[in-house]
């Protein structure tokens, strides 16, 4: 109005950082949702061929499977420290744990790599004669175990991706002891990623 | 200053240009722009012309069905015709529904924003929508040709099946993606943007509705995402979940597709009706009777509505105990839904009732959803369902509530809020014309399904039995009324927008706080933040204690 | 305002390097432990695993890694609304395929 005392309107660099962090939740709800779809999909055969599900457990490597696990729980700490060390205003160290986090997914796809491929070359791939051979339920445990693991592994891939680009804001000071929240959403990412692994280590490898 | 009546606060100045007109012009300034009521404006575009396509193939399908045996198309054709209208209308048009453009336009307005949580990501959903629609649109000419499966996609079908299923399918994982996103920015606007003084339960009923809505959008479409990719998975590589011989089980199939779908209808129905809790009272001119009840419905028909998918599966093969349970939370899942009903004629009782044109379709929504509300109760008991299931009664239902549902309730709002997006105003008299003839070429053709449907016409089949020729000559002529009366509401929306009409900020005596910026307007919706200080839908402050 | 106690007015409270390394611990104890029961091939203990220790090691993530425990109610209430709803998405699912 004319005349009136005008409350100014936010300023256009207007920064939130809580609704930045409540939008990055929401969308890991989403990615729970997800994978919980598969999950849904893993119960109900596991459930109709318990026998079938045992059998082809046992033939998943639980020592490659248990070093995954360890190199991403490992990989969850270096990214917390990583944002921790940026609010303690120590760059270096964060770039530091930053990278430590980098190497450490790019560890898991490595050996991701390794169990794959052995599979593979024994025969065990969706579709593959040698599967067909097999009983439904087995077929069924390893439709899944590509399934999941595969699409749990593009997320990985999508993680490094993303730190790779936190990597730039942080040599570069975009991202800062005060306004950090792009290094922390990249964290929460890396974290649901964590947790899908920790939910997917016993289902298929300790299923035995 | 208090802005919670909106009839009495004075009409802002014209000071500022509106939205409309931003240093950068041009085709750039639309498709760049992060506006929230530019981006409305986008969805609005892109989905009528979607709506009018799948209504042209809508008039094929009875075209062909108006004599028997071939009329104008191989069985074959007949097939596609029916997937791609149900594609089109349900993921192209009514899920994206009012949310993409009157969530998108009104949302901050009505909660005192300047615009939503985060504009670009807003953007990005809108080309997510429209590279999934090119996509399926991709579909059509390439691979083996248009998906012939019923936009359901059912296993083994789906996954055995020549026709471009896999194209189709992942346009409608796309699609999937600009509808999470939306609900994410939704959340976040609405918890971290209203207006001072606007706590939760101030907040006008469109906006809760959005945010129930946008729980459903954010809980149940990554699951048709993992459903859809699972089938492009299974029909490249052969992973073996949904096809029986490989071991998979197609009920798991319907299981997951269904966990999204029904929770999708709630998608459609919820801001529909948040619409209408707006309208009537506008028109009726009183406050909307059990505002906290229609909150509560709003929430309890989002939550309840995401637990009774496998009604669509009475006869697959479920379990008893299954079936049994899910009937019953099918007829749970009607009790909020009648409460609006109740409330809303509530609302009207000693009202100063005002007939025009958006008041009519929030009207005639409350007649036709009725109609699809209840005849979804007789396909949830089941022993009835086991007649009625895949007739052309479910397709009647599913029309009554999708079509007489959010459809009138999408075009309701359309008339309601066309003043305020474009500052220009339709003809009313034409408007009533082709409500008359939408309300009646409509139950024309829908009733007559639902008739046919307890006779026994099965859906998706291209031809029909000499006893129900009479209902489909019946109907296809209802849909050619049905269709006159959409395009003359076409036509005088179009022309409406170059009447040179001068148009207030408050034409209809609303009171929420869209009613209180220009028609259209500027582009930071406020010059000054408002503060609120009322609880909302107060029409006669004297008569209506705060 | 020292710098830290600003960020920490603005951004909640900073959490040491130690109690990340504690969780951290406890998880890769809690890991060997779940390997240590499947070993047993004990139905009994190999649920207890399933149903226990790894919601417990997910838990840890989301309250201590994702910073969970230091956030507001309402981001609480949604966690456990989300996974609410899945666990009744299985649960509905399983009416089906329980008693086939």
């Amino acid at each position: 109005m004319n005349g009136t005392v005008q409350t100014p309107a936010a300023p256009a660099e207007h920064r939130d950082y809580l609704g930045a962090k409540l939008g990055m939740w929401i969308f890991v709800f989403t990615e729970l949702v997800l994978f919980g779809g598969l999950f849904i999909a893993y119960g109900v055969y596991r459930e109709i061929h318990p026998a079938d599900f045992h059998e082809a457990s046992n033939e998943l490597n639980v020592k490659l499977g248990v070093t995954n696990t360890l190199v991403l729980l490992t990989s969850s700490l270096t990214m917390v420290l990583s944002i921790v060390a940026i609010r303690l205003r120590r760059k270096g160290q964060s770039i530091f744990f930053l990278a430590s986090t980098m190497l450490l997914g790019c560890t898991f796809l490595v050996n991701k790599f390794f169990e794959w491929s052995a599979k593979i070359h024994h025969g065990i791939y969706p579709g593959s004669e040698h599967l067909m051979a097999r009983p439904p339920g087995q077929r069924l445990f390893f439709g899944l175990y590509y399934g999941m693991t595969g699409l749990h592994g593009l997320h990985v891939t999508v993680g490094i991706i993303i730190m790779a680009f936190m990597m730039y804001f942080l040599v570069h000071d975009k991202i800062r002891h005060d306004d950090f929240i792009k290094l922390e959403n990249a964290g929460l990412y890396w974290h649901l990623v964590d947790v899908i692994w920790i939910f997917l280590l016993p289902l298929f490898y300790l299923a035995a | 200053m208090s802005t919670a009546v909106a009839v009495q606060s004075p009409a802002p100045s014209h000071s500022e240009p509106s939205f409309y007109d931003t240093k950068r012009k041009g085709l750039l300034s639309w498709l760049l722009t992060t506006d929230h009521k530019r981006i409305g404006i986008l969805y609005l575009t892109a989905m009528l012309a979607f709506f009018l396509v799948g209504m042209t193939i809508g008039v094929f399908m009875r075209l062909e069905q108006l004599t028997m045996g071939p009329t104008m198309m191989k069985p074959t054709t007949y097939n596609a015709l029916f997937t791609l209208h149900g594609v089109i209308m349900i993921f192209l048009f009514v899920i994206p529904g009012l949310p993409a453009v009157f969530g998108n336009f009104m949302l901050p307005i009505m909660i005192g924003a300047k615009d939503v949580a985060f504009p670009r990501l807003n953007l990005l959903s809108w080309y997510l929508f429209m590279s999934g629609a090119v996509i399926a649109l991709t579909s059509l000419f390439t691979g083996g040709g248009p998906p012939d499966t019923g936009w359901s996609f059912y296993a083994p079908y789906s996954v055995t099946t020549t026709t471009n299923v896999t194209l189709a399918v992942f346009g409608a994982f796309v699609i999937g993606f600009s509808s999470i996103l939306t609900g994410i920015n939704f959340i976040t606007t609405i918890h971290r943007l209203r207006a001072k003084g606007m706590g939760w339960m101030r907040m006008p009923l469109f906006p809760w509705a959005l945010y129930a809505t946008a729980w459903v959008q954010v809980l149940a479409t990554p699951i048709l995402g993992i459903t859809l990719l699972l089938v492009i998975l299974e029909r490249v590589f052969h992973l073996g979940i949904f096809n029986p011989a490989i071991g998979g089980d197609p009920i798991l199939y319907q299981h997951l597709f269904w966990t999204y779908s029904h929770p999708a209808v709630y998608i459609m129905i919820i801001p529909a009706m948040g619409a209408i809790s707006e309208i009537i009272p506008t028109f009726a001119h009183r406050t909307i009777f059990g505002y906290r009840m229609i909150v509560y419905s709003s929430m309890g028909i989002a939550g309840l509505g995401s637990l009774v998918w496998a009604h669509h599966m009475f006869t697959s093969g479920m379990s008893e105990t299954a079936i049994i349970i899910f009937s019953l939370l099918t007829f749970l899942v009607s009790i909020p839904s009648a409460v609006k009903i109740f409330n809303w004629i509530a609302t009207l009782y000693k009202g100063s009732i005002e007939l025009r044109a958006p008041m009519l379709f929030a009207l005639a929504f409350i007649f036709l959803f009725s109609i699809g509300g209840l005849t979804g109760l007789f396909q949830g008991a089941l022993a009835v369902n086991v007649h009625l299931h895949d007739t052309y009664f479910i397709v009647g239902h599913f029309h009554y509530v999708m079509f007489g549902g959010t459809g009138f309730a999408f075009f309701a709002a359309l008339h309601y809020w066309y003043p305020k997006m474009f500052g220009r105003m339709y003809k009313e008299r034409t408007a009533v014309v082709a409500w008359v003839h939408m309300v009646v070429g409509f139950n024309m053709l829908y009733f007559t399904f639902l008739v046919m449907g307890v006779q026994g016409m099965p859906r998706r089949y291209y031809d029909h039995l000499p006893g129900f020729h009479l209902g489909h000559q019946i109907a296809t002529v209802g849909s050619w009324i049905l269709v006159a009366g959409i395009l003359i509401m076409v036509w005088n929306l179009a022309r409406g927008l170059f009447r040179k009409v001068e148009v207030p900020a408050n034409p209809w005596g609303g009171v929420t706080l869209e009613w209180t910026v220009a028609s259209p307007p500027p582009t930071e919706n406020f010059e000054v933040l408002p503060t609120i200080t009322e609880d909302p839908y107060k029409f006669n402050p004297a008569k209506e204690p705060a | 305002m020292s710098h830290s106690a600003h960020s920490e007015a603005e951004h909640g409270h900073i959490i040491g390097y130690g109690t990340f390394i504690k969780v951290w611990a406890a998880l890769v104890v809690l890991t060997f432990a779940l390997v240590g029961l499947s070993a047993t091939h004990n139905e009994t203990l190999i649920l207890f695993g399933l149903l226990v220790i790894t919601p417990t090691k997910a838990s840890l993530v989301f309250y201590y890694f994702m910073h969970l425990k230091y956030e507001n109610a309402a981001l609480k209430y949604m966690v456990v609304a989300t996974l609410g709803v899945l666990v009744i998405f299985l649960f509905l699912t399983f009416t089906d395929y329980l008693y086939r």
